[in-house]
């Protein structure tokens, strides 16, 4: 579904990611882990088209098109959905206006009607449930006022009403407390399907213990340097990242 | 200068050839109102950019161009599809409808009415509710501080007249069409609102444009609230793209009334509103809040002032402006506190959306306070849109220029949801999303 080939970029002139590896195929979850400034949201911002990034080399498909090419409308429109790890508060927009605006659009390039006020909203209603928000959460601006927990409820909302091909979550864990975290892993679950894919970018190994991955690659200095099922995470969990940039440093000699 | 002199003799000359024809015959206590505020205007002239009011407002184009006084123009008919397609109520709202300025009875519809309250056009109330009339028209305390209130007082004619008596209420709200279809007209619509004690209505005045060719409207307003009078004002201003639209509006409130301001602008060329809020009695309350969404050359300029002359009384100004292309906002936001006016709340807010690096904004406020024992709070923005937000929004699929719209509107909705009359709000509403789509679309082409 995805395969990222050599992929380097960074911004502002600063290199961060350096010729990553990555093959994500449908059904499966991966799990991107790290230290903190390893590349792990710059992976996550490239993928999504964020237009401050800059690619400096290598490629991305995914199903078979350039992603790297395509707008990040044109991604999202193709299937492609980034959960922020820090989403963005819009002032005067609500959050149904939002939704509706985004559902119509995706529904207007595949080729169906739009939908009217109550298929919009019965559609909604049902995905509300999935992130146990009430319907309240619709008629209030788009992330305006939402505590950190409501926010990460409202990114895997509109991933539950967008139904994306293949999902980038960028810490949606991190400051949630366990209840929240819970609700949300719980919204990821029940959006996983054969023909769908996810990357599931963390510092941490909490949350893989609700949404279980299939492999985890632990990405270190923008290169990813090791690759491993699941018992991965909690080694790193265990061990922490000390040994992984002992390991990277034993096989690399100094000023390469 | 020469040509300044020259245009304001024209109106001079203008107003002594209507006296002759008796086209301003009026009732005997209206004559000296008229000679005196004709000789503040010829003493004082039109107003420069030297004028510390006037500083970022250059009326020389203004000025430079000849109107004809709306009464010397034959009288335009309207298409009924053309005055369903700018009526902003129901059928069934009171309607007066004005072309070039004129009052125009066969497209009116003055009623049904609440017992006792009277709209009229303005000549027939100098007629039917002399006595009103004469008691309020340009009576007003600060009344001649403005040269265009003056030259609206020394050609008072037409307009619209609404009486409210004690505890009578409109609950459907009275709509004010000004359509102007002429080129080269001056309409000087005269508005009276006296809202008696406990009294409360909601009044529309809706300038349209049917020409993007020059011409003038210098709109004057007054309302009179009584005691524990309630009066919503809204101004919605679709004028073409040639017009100069020079508006005052002055409100003065007696105890514990309340009179809320909405003017949302989009169209002519130069547009200028003075709104003097005046608290005559305690506890009154204003709430002053403005829209404007302009490009090209356009201009607004507000000045706004709200005189604090009594206690417990709280004004609210809200102004929002979003602004494309080369278009220039002068906001002016005066705040007087006097002496005995403890107790008093007043705040201020204006922000613009810059959507180009053309534009430019002078944003000021002027605090004037004079009491110890008072709220006055005051606060200015102008940001352009979030680049985190439009790739926001982007990400979920939205194309770059329907992002920006949806921002933009983002911003413009505190103004709008605040409109408590839904079709006001409806039509307001779809001004916006149109304009913004027009905008839009220009872009695209340039």
């Amino acid at each position: 579904m995805l395969s990222i080939r050599d992929l380097s970029a960074g911004v502002e002139g600063k290199t961060i990611l350096r010729r990553v590896n990555l093959e994500v195929r449908a059904g499966e979850v991966h799990a991107v882990m790290g230290p903190n400034g390893s590349g792990k949201s710059t992976l996550a911002q490239v993928l999504a088209g964020h237009p401050a990034y800059t690619v400096t080399g290598g490629q991305v498909r995914y199903l078979g098109q350039d992603l790297l090419a395509m707008p990040a409308e044109e991604r999202a429109r193709a299937g492609v959905f980034l959960a922020f790890q820090y989403p963005v508060e819009i002032a005067g927009v609500s959050n149904a206006s939002f939704l509706n605006a985004a559902v119509n659009e995706l529904r207007a390039r595949q080729g169906h009607p739009e939908l009217d006020a109550m298929e919009f909203l019965g559609l909604v209603d049902e995905r509300l449930k999935l992130v146990e928000m009430d319907r309240s959460f619709l008629s209030r601006p788009v992330n305006e006022g939402f505590s950190g927990g409501e926010k990460k409820r409202n990114e895997i909302l509109q991933m539950a009403v967008l139904e994306p091909k293949f999902a980038i979550l960028d810490e949606t864990d991190s400051g949630l407390d366990i209840d929240a975290l819970k609700v949300v892993a719980q919204g990821v679950n029940r959006l996983r399907r054969p023909d769908n894919a996810i990357i599931l970018v963390t510092h941490y190994q909490r949350i893989l213990q609700y949404i279980e991955p299939d492999h985890v690659h632990v990405l270190f200095d923008g290169r990813i340097v090791k690759s491993a099922g699941k018992e991965l995470a909690l080694e790193l969990e265990r061990k922490g990242y000390d040994w992984i940039r002992e390991e990277v440093a034993a096989t690399q000699p100094t000023g390469a | 200068m020469a040509a300044l002199t020259t245009t304001k003799d024209r109106y001079l000359a203008e107003f002594e050839a209507l006296e002759r024809q008796g086209a301003l015959r009026s009732p005997s206590w209206l004559t000296p109102l008229r000679r005196s505020a004709l000789a503040r205007f010829a003493a004082a002239g039109f107003p420069t950019t030297r004028d510390e009011d006037w500083r970022y407002t250059n009326l020389a184009p203004l000025v430079a161009s000849a109107f004809r006084p709306a009464e010397g123009v034959a009288a335009v008919g309207l298409l009924p599809t053309t005055l369903e397609r700018l009526s902003v109520g129901a059928t069934g709202w009171p309607r007066l409808v004005f072309v070039n300025g004129r009052y125009s009875a066969r497209h009116s519809s003055p009623g049904p009415l609440p017992v006792g309250v009277r709209l009229s056009s303005l000549a027939e109330a100098m007629t039917i509710d002399g006595d009103v009339v004469a008691r309020h028209l340009a009576r007003h305390a600060g009344w001649d501080a403005n040269v265009f209130a003056d030259l609206s007082t020394a050609f008072a004619r037409d307009g619209a007249f609404l009486h409210l008596p004690a505890k009578t209420s409109s609950e459907t709200p009275i709509e004010l069409l000004f359509v102007a279809t002429t080129p080269g007209v001056l309409a000087q619509p005269r508005i009276l609102v006296v809202a008696g004690p406990h009294s409360r209505a909601t009044v529309v005045e809706h300038y349209v444009g049917l020409t993007d060719d020059a011409y003038f409207t210098n709109a004057v307003t007054e309302v009179v609230a009584g005691p524990g009078a309630s009066l919503d004002h809204y101004t919605l201003q679709e004028q073409g793209a040639g017009a100069f639209h020079v508006a005052t509006v002055h409100a003065a409130l007696e105890g514990d009334s309340a009179f809320s301001a909405c003017a949302a602008t989009f169209g002519g060329r130069l547009n200028r509103t003075t709104l003097t809020l005046r608290f005559g009695g305690e506890s009154g309350q204003g709430a002053l809040s403005g829209l404007y969404v302009v490009g090209g050359h356009q201009h607004v300029d507000h000045h706004v002032t709200v005189d604090h002359a009594v206690p417990r009384c709280s004004s609210r100004q809200l102004y929002k402006g979003v602004l494309d292309g080369s278009a220039r906002a002068v906001f002016n936001g005066r705040v007087i506190v006097r002496p005995d006016a403890q107790k008093t709340d007043a705040n201020q807010t204006n922000k613009h959306l810059l959507l180009s690096d053309g534009v430019e904004v002078d944003s000021k406020p002027q605090l004037e306070i004079f009491a110890n024992d008072v709220k006055c709070t005051h606060g200015a923005a102008e940001g352009q849109l979030a680049p985190e937000a439009i790739f926001y929004l982007r990400s979920r699929g939205l194309a770059d220029a329907t992002a920006r719209t949806l921002l933009t509107l983002g911003f413009a909705r505190e103004i709008v949801d605040r409109i408590a009359v839904e079709p006001i709000r409806a039509y307001l509403d779809g001004t916006l999303r149109a304009r913004l789509r027009a905008a839009r679309a220009t872009k695209e082409m340039s």
